[in-house]
């Protein structure tokens, strides 16, 4: 069974990634992964708050209340080199890239053109194979308009894309008003590759102590449809990949997916939920739907279904919120 | 040889050459010598070699008495060997440094002179440490300035190794040790010239090995003893011609020529003046421009004080000299003259009789400077006038003014010689806004990029919180000799509004010179703001006004209120020290290497800053007459006491150099409860309170570090007369009913930490960012809130018999005996002492070991510790660093021996006091308020009744009756002083078994230091003397004094458990024996956030870290397991604490792998450690005790 894909123009042995996520931050995980099967590992994220914020914090912390009085005109020792953020997660790279054989995906995750993308380089330099732009950022402005939004996000991966060489993907948010015009303009941008979706944590409320809460949930099988769509639907309209994320828990997840066009699929929230070591079972069980039904290759299946190449293109479309309507009513009856 | 320029301080200058010549350093911190080895452990942690190439080992002891003992020992066993000390800390080393001296062993150790505390402590510089160590062998080797310090430290290790008399090397505190200069630095290459191998190799080789074994160190008797001391006189007769011919094979070396006395002015002048230290430098400014005058003067300094030369001193003076004035930077109470002018006396007259060529002067003696008090071109130039008269006075002072015994020089303050060279400037900062920091940056610039010679020295205040920064900079073609601040400036920097309103910012500014302000105004209304003393000195001054709103550009450009980079490019912008492009490229390269290691986006952020600011800045052109309405704030109020408006008030107002001797109490003892005269109105935000919501629970009372929020409960028709604004409830206790409830804020004395903020647990229903209590601007309400807070001062303290005790909603509004104190904004510390006061205080004694406690409790100009309207209150007193556990004791022992004797005087006089009356003052119980409140009353009864006898025995009595009311012995210290330095003492007194109540507020940290590590920093903190993240555990000093088994032992954290810490401090009062409360301080030297730090305390108990727990012995009488664990087992990992904190924090991003090692051995140490308690906890208890043990 081949099973291999080319995604960013990385040649991989299945299309089973492992998504940013705390998965990446042991090293002793990389390998692990690998030996379940992962064919790519997409390294936890740089954030761009750690490239800046961490330096305030770092000077703030070590100078505060310093050259004020007599007796203590500073409360530390002064290091001669701080090991900040950025450059341990440099060497995490280097480590992860010494540990495996299989590509590693770097996370650079932040919303404004700044410094911070010129991080970008030293990513590349400390080893990674690709570079995932997470842009994450919540309008919440009502000055911002979309087309100020979306240009921000052109620029900034315009930003990463002048200062490295290795493919670059773009993490996307689902909620753009024009979806598929934003996913062309990376691609005209230069996007190798298009990350679809990105979670938006959503915090919660403390209700006892009426504060909000910070709130991490993992992904539920059901939300890759929307990933699923959306890939069906840009499917051959853009030459960047497009790889899958966001609720992909089984086999048939992947197989789905990869049938509306993805060139591979993430898988993070069932690994922590369940272990790496279910990896290995994914894969297997998707081998033997597979075999089962006679494909030779992942390739083959790729973009069968997309919206371009099936037989209900409409179904991706409007018309769809009909026939979901219609399938719920009848099946009150 | 080309040799480079930095610009450095004095500490830094005698650190760099001791590290590189040394092999082992032991340290222990004290201002201002700490820094000498904090550098030497950083350098050490970063591998930094020495001359030899070996990286030298650097100790930290317990003390300097540690300290030496391991230098001697080091010494002993042949290393090259060093320390570095100051005042207290030297005279812990003189034990050590007579037998050092005594064996003839080479060392030099590096003091930085400083005050030794005689009515006071004082941290400031004078030599009256060095003075103390003069006899004990040791060569007494003097630097004037930075320079020097650097070269003197090469050549008194050269000479002591050849020589083998130990040395000490000493510069004056804060005004050399703290001096930023620029100077040429020794290289290596040099040391090691200076440096003979062979010499170093024999001083190895004196040292003790079983390979070739001798003994040292014997005891001898009347019969050799004698002989024995004298047989060293040769090495002590060749020491001066050593010392010579060091300074001149340095002087071949690099062209300084140093000799043991220093000649300076006419060589045919009259009068010289002799002296030793920085002064000198001042000195020879003067001396230079009276010589211009043609003025006969000159100046010896004295370079090498011991051991002394007579000859060397002959040669030096001036052959026509007639008369001489030395002068002493110490005072020698009862001696026939300070120690200087006695040795010169001494010299002078001995030459007299060996040389019959040369003229006996008239000498005369004289002290100043005592305590870095200023000593200027003026008072010089007043010494030389007063050697012209006839009749000139001897034991003189200078500086001061003497009305009491006349002592004092009068001079003329107007002779100010500043150089017409260069740039003169003077910047005043607020606290930690930079300004001190960006000097020293600017020092540097101009240090490093231009031929000028640059000097920085900076004042500091007395206050923790809200703190006023004064720096002095010169530039100038000419190397700088100017040991004095400066006198009259070209430049004047005020980078904070509000000193305007307090004080003379302008008192220097010299005809024509540039006034630069930070102001939070528009510039074009600046001026109207200004008060109208301000505005007339401008106008007189012909003054060039520019204003900046530094805050505003340092905020726009992401640097939050960090104001430092905005002023300096201000500064040279304006000041034309530098071309401005090349002063912007000068200083956006300094930005790049003060915060490149920290990344390139805060050099960017400070960049931005430097290219907005000269967009901001604006000069300011004013008419010719003051138009302002308002006048500046006097610095206290009309209302204070008169001793307070005219002494401590010129403290307050930066006048105390005009207070005269006769104002000053001769024995150190002051009037209580002046810090509420002092409004210092640093906050910009202050509580205000919401009755609607509070719950009246006194947490935000019980945590408010300064005793600005209160609370009293009171009649409601008390209510009459209150201010419009004044806020008031019903009191919610049953036990209150009827009573109104107030919670006031002081809003003048409130530094703004919103720490009470966090820890209001009530939340707004309708707007949930809303509190009980929420901070709101200052301004706008400060008028109101003023009468507010008298009117709350005049209503009646609450009832101390109507409100509970035992809960931190009933103590709330008992009234706190310790208000406003200096601590930091957001302090850790001072809550426990208010809670001690609120409970005892009014029969409270307090020993407090110096450190952060003593500073914010005791330091001028006022004082935190206070009385209640009938005058009792805490009594307060700091001894040592070192004894404060005996020192208590003796407190403890004083009254119970006093209580004892008036109870023995009762009895005798029982007939003429009534039997009633004798039995109830010998039985009364005093276990609560109550009871001491009926015992008051017998007392004064009983005083009444013996003021009518007339017998010696009835006097004794009428002083000793205060004492049959129980008083309530507090010793209280930092973890400094209980884990370390007084650990001796404090075991001693725990064991002593007497009622003493044990304080320690435990900062895991040396923090009045300046955050050196203490046995009690916990494994994994980064600290000084830790900069690799300390290793070990932290002490568990409440196991070791549980060991006793009759020690009443409590660990507590207010912010995690409030209850639990009340319930604690009762107990621990109650206990008729020794009890140790050791209470969790967070603190700002842990660089953590200020504001919700006592929250976060929460996270120190749930990890187990710190687990809260008493153990009291009173349960083991009843039978029961006297340990009781207060806290549950650990909750979360330990991480979640530790890396909230800098000081843990800092370690993963300067030592990744240390730090991951070390938290993991962190974690098993919180688990084991909790492990043995919860077995102790859980244990049956042993049988009872006898209750008679």
């Amino acid at each position: 069974m081949d099973l291999t894909t080319t995604y960013l123009g990385l040649k991989l042995k299945n299309p089973l990634i492992i998504s940013a996520s705390p998965l990446s931050e042991e090293i002793d995980n990389f390998r692990r992964l690998e030996d379940a099967g992962a064919s790519c590992i997409v390294h936890y994220s740089l954030f761009e708050e750690q490239i800046t914020g961490e330096i305030y914090e770092a000077d703030y912390y070590q100078t505060f209340g310093s050259e004020s009085f007599a007796e203590s005109l500073s409360y530390f020792p002064k290091p001669s080199q701080f090991i900040l953020g950025p450059q341990e997660y440099c060497e995490h790279i280097r480590l992860a890239k010494k540990a495996v054989d299989i590509p590693i995906i770097a996370s650079l995750n932040g919303h404004s053109l700044g410094g911070w993308t010129k991080y970008a380089r030293h990513l590349e330099e400390a080893g990674a194979d690709a570079l995932e732009l997470n842009i994450y950022y919540l309008a919440t402005d009502p000055e911002d308009t979309s087309e100020k939004i979306e240009n921000n996000y052109v620029e900034v991966l315009k930003a990463v894309k002048s200062v490295v060489k290795i493919p670059v993907a773009v993490k996307l948010s689902p909620y753009f008003s024009a979806m598929a015009n934003m996913a062309v303009r990376l691609d005209q941008a230069g996007a190798d590759g298009l990350v679809l979706f990105n979670r938006f944590y959503q915090p919660d409320i403390d209700l006892e102590n009426l504060k909000i809460t910070p709130n991490v949930l993992l992904s539920n099988s059901p939300e890759m449809r929307l990933p699923m769509r959306w890939i069906a639907i840009l499917f051959g309209r853009i030459k960047a990949d497009m790889a899958a994320t966001s609720g992909i828990h089984t086999a048939a997840d992947v197989l789905k997916l990869l049938m509306v066009g993805a060139k591979a699929t993430m898988l993070c929230s069932i690994l922590l939920r369940k272990g790496i070591d279910h990896l290995g079972r994914i894969k297997t069980e998707m081998v033997e739907w597979m075999k089962e039904h006679e494909y030779r290759s992942v390739a083959q299946m790729q973009g069968s279904i997309s919206q371009r190449l099936c037989t209900d293109p409409e179904l991706f479309e409007r018309a769809n919120y009909m026939k979901v309507l219609k399938s719920y009513h009848s099946g009150k009856r | 040889m080309e040799r480079q320029k930095v610009t450095i301080d004095g500490n830094e200058a005698a650190a760099y050459v001791a590290y590189h010549l040394n092999e082992v350093i032991a340290i222990y911190p004290i201002t201002p010598s700490s820094v000498m080895g904090e550098l030497s452990d950083e350098w050490m942690s970063r591998g930094t070699p020495n001359i030899w190439g070996t990286v030298p080992v650097v100790q930290e002891m317990q003390s300097e008495a540690g300290a030496a003992g391991t230098v001697h020992g080091a010494l002993t066993t042949g290393a090259l060997t060093t320390t570095f000390t100051s005042s207290q800390g030297l005279l812990l080393m003189l034990p050590n440094m007579y037998k050092i001296a005594g064996e003839l062993t080479s060392t030099v150790f590096h003091v930085a002179a400083r005050s030794v505390a005689t009515h006071a402590l004082s941290i400031f510089g004078d030599h009256s440490d060095v003075m103390a160590a003069r006899a004990t062998g040791f060569a007494l080797l003097s630097s004037c300035s930075v320079q020097e310090v650097m070269d003197f430290a090469l050549i008194a290790q050269a000479a002591t190794l050849e020589s083998r008399v130990p040395f000490m090397h000493f510069l004056d505190g804060f005004r050399t040790s703290h001096e930023v200069s620029k100077i040429e630095k020794l290289t290596v290459e040099d040391m090691k010239a200076m440096i003979d191998d062979e010499l170093v190799i024999a001083h190895r080789l004196r040292g003790l090995s079983p390979d070739r074994p001798v003994m040292r160190g014997s005891a001898q008797n009347p019969d050799v003893f004698f002989q024995a001391r004298e047989a060293a006189n040769v090495f002590y007769i060749n020491c001066p011609g050593l010392v010579q011919k060091a300074m001149d094979k340095f002087a071949a070396l690099t062209g300084r020529q140093y000799h043991l006395f220093d000649y300076f002015g006419d060589p045919n002048a009259e009068r010289v003046i002799v002296v030793m230290g920085s002064a000198a430098e001042a000195c020879q400014d003067t001396v230079e421009k009276l010589n211009q005058a043609d003025e006969k003067v000159g100046l010896v300094r004295v370079r090498l004080y011991r051991p002394f030369s007579v000859k060397h001193l002959v040669d030096a003076l001036p052959e026509g000299v007639r008369t001489i004035a030395v002068l002493d930077r110490t005072k020698e109470s009862g001696s026939s003259g300070e120690p200087l002018y006695l040795d010169i006396v001494n010299a002078l007259v001995e030459m007299s009789s060996q040389r019959k060529d040369r003229r006996m002067p008239t000498i005369i003696g004289g002290r100043y400077g005592l305590s870095s008090k200023e000593f200027t071109p003026a008072m010089i130039k007043g010494i030389f006038d007063e050697m012209l008269k006839a009749d000139p006075k001897n034991h003189f002072t200078v500086g001061i003014k003497d009305d009491l015994t006349g002592t004092s020089l009068e001079y003329d303050e107007d002779f100010i010689i500043e150089s017409p060279f260069g740039v003169r400037a003077i910047f005043h900062g607020l606290g930690s806004d930079g300004t001190v920091s960006a000097n020293k940056s600017s020092i540097r610039i101009i240090g490093e990029n231009t031929p000028n010679y640059a000097q920085g020295y900076f004042v500091y205040d007395s206050k923790k919180a809200g703190s006023v920064t004064v720096s002095h900079l010169r530039f100038g073609p000419k190397p700088i000799h100017s040991s004095y601040l400066i006198g009259r400036a070209n430049f004047i920097g005020c980078h904070f509004f509000g000193f305007l309103e307090r004080y003379d910012v302008l008192k220097e500014l010299e005809e024509g010179g540039v006034f630069l302000l930070n102001s939070m105004y528009e510039h074009k209304q600046t001026w109207d703001k200004l008060p109208r003393e301000v505005q007339q000195e401008l106008i007189t001054k012909k003054a060039q006004f520019y204003v900046i709103d530094a805050t505003k550009v340092a905020r726009e450009a992401g640097l939050g209120g960090r104001i430092n980079t905005v002023m300096q490019t201000a500064f040279f912008a304006i000041s034309g020290v530098l071309p401005r492009e090349e002063a912007i490229t000068a200083i956006k390269e300094s930005i790049k290497k003060t915060y490149g290691n920290k990344g390139e986006e805060i050099v960017k952020l400070n960049y931005e800053a430097v290219d907005h600011t000269l967009a901001h800045l604006h000069r300011i052109q004013f008419p010719k007459e003051a138009t302002s309405q308002h006048s500046r704030i006097e610095a206290v109020s009309s209302q204070a006491p008169k001793y307070v408006r005219e002494v401590i008030g010129k403290m307050i107002g930066r006048c105390g150099d005009e207070i005269p001797v006769s104002r000053m109490p001769a024995d150190g003892t002051f009037p209580v409860g002046t810090s509420k005269w002092e409004k210092r109105n640093i906050a910009q935000e202050i509580p205000v309170w919401d009755p609607d919501i509070c719950i009246q629970c006194g947490k935000c009372v019980a945590v408010c570090p300064h005793a600005v929020i209160r609370t009293k409960v009171y009649d409601p028709a008390l209510l009459k007369k209150s201010p419009g604004t004044f806020k008031s409830v019903e009191a919610k206790d049953a036990e209150l009913k009827g009573l109104q409830f107030t919670i006031q804020v002081a809003p003048e004395d409130c530094t703004g930490c919103a720490i009470c903020v966090d820890i209001c647990p009530v939340k707004n229903k309708s707007e949930t960012r809303l509190k009980a209590i929420n901070m709101k601007e200052q301004l706008p309400i400060k008028d109101e809130e003023i009468k507010n807070w008298d009117f709350f001062l005049d209503l009646p303290e609450s009832d101390r018999g109507l409100v509970k005790h035992s809960t931190i909603r009933g103590i709330q509004s008992l009234e706190p005996l310790f208000e406003f104190s200096g601590a930091c904004a957001g302090c850790g510390e001072t809550p426990y002492i208010k809670i001690m006061t609120q409970l005892f205080g009014d029969r409270a004694l307090i020993a407090n070991a110096t450190g952060c406690s003593s500073i914010f409790g005791g330091n001028l100009p006022t004082t935190p510790w206070t009385k209640n309207k009938e005058g009792r209150g805490p009594a307060w007193s700091n001894s040592l660093f070192e004894d404060n556990a005996e020192f208590g004791l003796g407190f403890r022992l004083a009254v119970d021996k006093q209580s004892e004797y008036a109870r023995e005087l009762i009895k005798k006089l029982a007939s003429s006091i009534g039997d009633t009356l004798v039995n109830e003052l010998l039985s009364a119980k005093q276990l609560d308020e109550a009871d001491i409140f009926e015992q008051r009353k017998r007392v004064e009864l009983l005083k009444k009744k013996i003021a009518r006898l007339k017998t010696p025995e009835a006097r004794q009595l009428q002083s000793l009756a205060d004492m049959l009311v129980k008083k309530s012995v507090w010793i209280i210290g930092g973890d400094g002083w209980a884990y370390d330095i007084g650990f001796g003492g404090l075991d001693h007194v725990m064991a002593a078994g007497k009622d003493v109540n044990i304080l320690v507020l435990d900062t895991e940290v040396y923090s009045n230091t300046g955050g050196q590590a203490s046995k009690s920093t916990p494994r994994g903190a980064v600290a000084k003397f830790a900069a690799g993240g300390k290793p070990m555990p932290k002490k568990d000093l409440a196991r070791i004094a549980m060991i006793y088994e009759y020690v009443y032992v409590a660990s507590v954290a207010l912010g995690a458990k409030d209850e639990h810490t009340l319930k604690a401090f009762l107990e621990a009062e109650a206990y008729p024996g020794p009890s140790l409360i050791i209470a969790y301080s967070h603190c700002i030297a842990q660089g953590i956030d200020m504001t919700t730090a006592m929250s976060d305390q929460k996270n120190a108990v749930l990890t187990g870290y710190w687990p809260l727990f008493r153990y009291n012995p009173a349960l083991a009488f009843e039978g029961k397991n006297p340990l009781i664990l207060d806290s549950k087992s650990p909750k979360i990992p330990l991480d979640e604490f530790m890396y909230s904190q800098n000081r843990f924090k800092i370690l993963t991003k300067t030592h990744p792998p240390r730090a991951k090692e070390l938290l993991k051995l962190a974690q098993e140490d919180v688990n084991k450690r909790f492990e043995i308690f919860e077995q102790m906890a859980a244990q049956a208890p042993a049988a009872a005790e006898k209750k008679d043990q």
